[in-house]
């Protein structure tokens, strides 16, 4: 499998304060890569870099290159607005619009220029279904998408975002407000998007990790310490932190 | 112990027994001037009064009509002019201004704005419009209180605006959409609500201002349809009548109180009842 | 499944072949958006930035139409205390006189009142009666001045020459404050309706203060067998102290600034009078009174003069709540 990322020698910085120091790592296509660490240890800015949400807020600043499919992302006068729909997003907590489910989804598709109708609508379809929410909602499209509970809105985010069919799709801790059993559906989900996309997920969570990722990334004050499988990290990790991170003794 | 603890006691009731009593004293005041309003509004509110012009001076009769007419159209207008100009002055505020300095500066200018007397406005817009242009208008009027409810509406509208969770900014940017586009589609939807709210809350404010429009749209006992003409309001007639000699003056001073109370209560309430709504 | 949902969608093929999809959809993009982004925040910084050219120019247009009276009287203007439009003499000393002092009895009286009302709400009445009544309260501070200072005249005035004022005069006229005739309207008789005024604004804002004050630290002044007035004073006080200030300066500036509830009562009299009983006059009561009659250049000016200190006046209020809320909320953290 080629690489879909290659990042080399990333630091960024939030004002003064030097948050990632030197990531080097590359990422493989239609794979699933976690990114493990304590909190505080950049795996969660790191993510974010790779969508340049960070240029929203002022003061941060980049240094190095991320390379995706071969071209340099912090390129001066790169479409911002391009790149992110090729590089999806999903949060923390669900973060549905204020509007209808069926409006949550046809947002992305509305904004690249999706005008027929009935085209909108058998997008929806699609992307419902391939979040597994299609037949939990199918019969309540048009109601807000507030109503539902934290989970499905979780998956209706993620329809959202594999709604405008991006390479990539980032997850930053998707299941940390989610309870067991919607934490299980989401993990589902993500061994059945990797058929298709790129997906990279940052978890506090070592046995998701474990369950559905094939890479892994342990991150520690800014810095990869070790980037193996997951099957190796989880293992045979090769450095000693990771070793103890994993086993818990420190985290 | 003993008598420290008596001691202690008393204070509590004694200090206990003051707050009520001014409770009920200012309570009493409040809806003392609520029953008076209500009372003598409603003797004077007649078919008349809803479709007359006033009547000339020391004559019994006429009505109020032009002046409701006057005080919707220079609401009306006002708002106009002062919401979108601050709604979009909150937009800059909440989604792109933040902590930045120009940002800071704004915020400190509005408050003072919100808090500036509004019979300086009305001195303000006579220098600027009535003076140099020749005469009141009911656009100076509107121009006044679209002065005074800008700083009100531009700080609600970013309160509104700053509730909704930047993930979700976040996450419509993630999906490649310009940020002007998240802010009109997802934000502006998200807080609509509370921003209609402010709205009203600020609309309710200025239909009752009187002093800024003394010097603008001054006053007029007939109809009048142009805007660049002296236009009559509830409020400026109020003042008129209440100060003028005549007690069927001051009875239909009594009925146009009534009516812009129960406009100004109505929209509050209405208006609470929407907040109610999202809380619910 | 997967091949089932294929079909049904045959139309949307292009898409369910993954990135190779994208391009499809990508194609059809419109444009970046760029353009219109810089559109629509240049149109909001516009607005914004739009409020200080406001602010400068209210304070440039004010200097400059009262700039004949300041050269006219120069400083004297401020102290002075004779208005004389025949004469063409001006003084602003009676109207500042009058804003100030009806102000400070307008605060004297509502601040009592408010906290009691605020106290009442929030830690003795009875739940069915702390609703409606926080409720009236909030609602009768969105009834427009004009209304207060008409009941004033027509109500309140009556009511204080017949029954108060008589009583002041008998009983306390020893001291100067209350000696004069009781005529129902001057300084205290509009002091005491912008106090009525402001009470719902004041304790409607104390009342949600007193409502942020965390109810465990209450509870633990309850729990060391403190009595209720005991954890109002030394719990509930001085966790809202800053908030609290912060409520009772903005009453102040609105009473300053208040025109319609002052200039039914004030009396409207160019002079200045130890009693409180006799007819006065404010800034704003003389430029609502006069500012249309004036037709002598120099009249007018001064009169823009006297709006031009008010608006100096309520902004230094205003600046300085700012100061204080931000230094009593500092020590407030270290509460």
């Amino acid at each position: 499998m080629r690489d879909k990322f290659t990042i080399k020698d990333l630091h960024f910085w939030y004002g003064e304060k030097e948050a990632l120091k030197g990531i080097s790592l590359a990422m493989k296509e239609k794979e699933v890569t976690a990114l493990i660490g304590p909190s505080g240890c950049g795996k969660t800015t790191f993510l974010r870099c790779l969508n340049r949400m960070h240029d929203l807020y002022p003061g941060n600043r980049y240094e190095g290159e991320i390379l995706l499919d071969g071209k340099n992302l912090l390129e001066k006068g790169l479409d911002l607005i391009k790149l992110r729909s090729r590089v999806g997003m999903v949060f923390q907590k669900p973060t549905p619009f204020p509007m209808s489910m069926y409006d949550n989804i046809a947002f992305g598709l509305k904004l690249m220029g999706v005008k027929s109708k009935s085209e909108i609508t058998g997008r929806v379809e699609k992307a419902l279904k391939d979040s597994a929410l299609w037949d939990e909602i199918k019969d309540r499209l048009h109601e807000p998408a507030l109503s539902l509970s934290g989970g499905q809105q979780q998956r209706l985010c993620i329809a959202r975002a594999v709604a405008v069919e991006p390479d990539v799709i980032l997850m930053d801790e998707p299941c940390s407000a989610l309870d067991p059993v919607a934490t299980a559906k989401i993990e589902d989900l993500m061994t059945d998007l990797k058929q298709n996309y790129t997906v990279v997920i940052v978890t506090h969570n070592m046995q998701q990790a474990a369950r559905v990722s094939q890479y892994t990334g342990f991150f520690m004050l800014g810095e990869v310490i070790e980037f193996d499988t997951t099957e190796k990290i989880f293992t045979a990790p090769s450095n000693k932190l990771t070793e103890d991170y994993i086993t818990g003794r420190f985290g | 112990m003993g008598l420290h603890y008596q001691r202690r006691k008393l204070a509590n009731y004694i200090a206990l027994g003051v707050s009520v009593a001014s409770a009920v004293f200012g309570i009493f005041f409040l809806f003392w001037i609520l029953k008076d309003v209500f009372t003598f509004g409603f003797a004077a509110l007649n078919a008349d009064f809803f479709t007359q012009v006033p009547a000339p001076p020391g004559e019994a009769g006429g009505g109020m009509a032009n002046a409701i007419l006057g005080t919707l159209t220079i609401t009306v207008l006002a708002t106009a002019f002062g919401v979108p100009a601050g709604i979009l002055a909150g937009t800059y505020l909440s989604e792109y201004g933040r902590k930045s300095k120009t940002a800071s500066v704004v915020r400190f200018v509005s408050d003072i704005l919100v808090s500036a007397p509004s019979i300086v406005i009305g001195v303000f817009v006579y220098a600027i419009v009535v003076k140099p242009f020749g005469g009141f208008s009911a656009l100076a009027g509107a121009l006044a209180l679209a002065i005074i409810m800008l700083p009100v509406v531009i700080r609600t509208a970013e309160e509104m605006l700053k509730l909704v969770p930047d993930s979700t900014r976040e996450a419509a940017l993630a999906l490649g959409a310009p940020h002007w586009k998240v802010t009109v589609s997802v934000v502006y939807r998200g807080a609509l609500r509370g921003i209609v709210t402010g709205v009203m809350l600020a609309v309710a404010r200025v239909s009752g201002e009187t002093a800024p429009l003394l010097f603008t749209s001054f006053n007029n006992s007939f109809w009048n349809f142009n805007l660049t003409e002296p236009t009559a309001t509830l409020t400026v007639t109020i003042f008129n009548y209440a100060m003028g000699p005549y007690e069927d003056w001051h009875q239909m001073a009594w009925g146009a109180a009534l009516l812009i109370t129960a406009m100004v209560l109505l929209v509050t309430i209405i208006s609470r009842i929407i907040v109610r709504g999202r809380a619910g | 499944m997967a091949e089932n949902l294929k079909e049904k969608t045959g139309e949307l093929d292009i898409s369910s072949s993954g990135a190779d999809g994208y391009v499809s959809l990508s194609a059809r993009r419109q444009s970046s958006g760029k353009l219109g982004d810089a559109v629509f925040k240049g149109v909001a910084y516009g607005f914004a930035f739009s409020v200080i050219l406001l602010m400068a120019l209210l304070f440039i247009v004010l200097v400059k139409e009262s700039w004949l009276s300041i050269k006219a009287f120069g400083f004297s203007f401020v102290y002075s205390s004779i208005w004389d439009p025949v004469a063409q003499e001006f003084g602003a000393l009676p109207s500042i006189y009058g804003t100030i002092v009806s102000s400070i009895i307008a605060i004297v009286i509502a601040v009592p009142i408010s906290l009691g009302i605020a106290i009442f709400l929030t830690e003795m009445a009875p739940k069915r009666l702390k609703g409606p009544i926080g409720t009236a309260i909030e609602l009768l501070a969105s009834i427009p001045s004009i209304i207060y200072g008409m009941w004033g005249l027509f109500v309140f005035a009556p009511f204080l020459s017949e029954y108060v004022e008589p009583f002041l005069i008998d009983y306390l006229g020893f001291i100067p404050l209350f000696t004069g005739a009781p005529l129902g309207i001057g300084m205290l008789p509009a002091g005491f309706i912008l106090a009525i005024m402001i009470i719902p604004f004041i304790s409607s804002v104390t009342r949600d203060i007193f409502q942020m004050v965390p109810s465990i630290l209450k509870e633990s002044g309850y729990g060391v067998g403190a009595t209720k007035w005991e954890v109002i004073r030394k719990i509930v006080f001085p966790y809202a102290r800053s908030g609290v200030i912060g409520a009772v300066i903005l009453g102040l500036g609105r009473a300053l600034g208040e025109t319609m509830a002052v200039t039914f009562l004030i009396g409207n009299a160019q002079e200045i009078k130890l009693s409180l009983l006799d007819p006065a006059t404010s800034i704003s009561a003389t430029l609502a009174n006069e500012f249309t009659e004036a037709v002598e250049e120099l009249y007018l000016s001064s009169l823009v003069e006297l709006g031009l200190i008010l608006f100096l006046i309520t902004f230094v209020v205003l600046a300085l709540a700012k100061l204080l809320i931000a230094r009593f909320s500092y020590k407030g953290g270290k509460l």
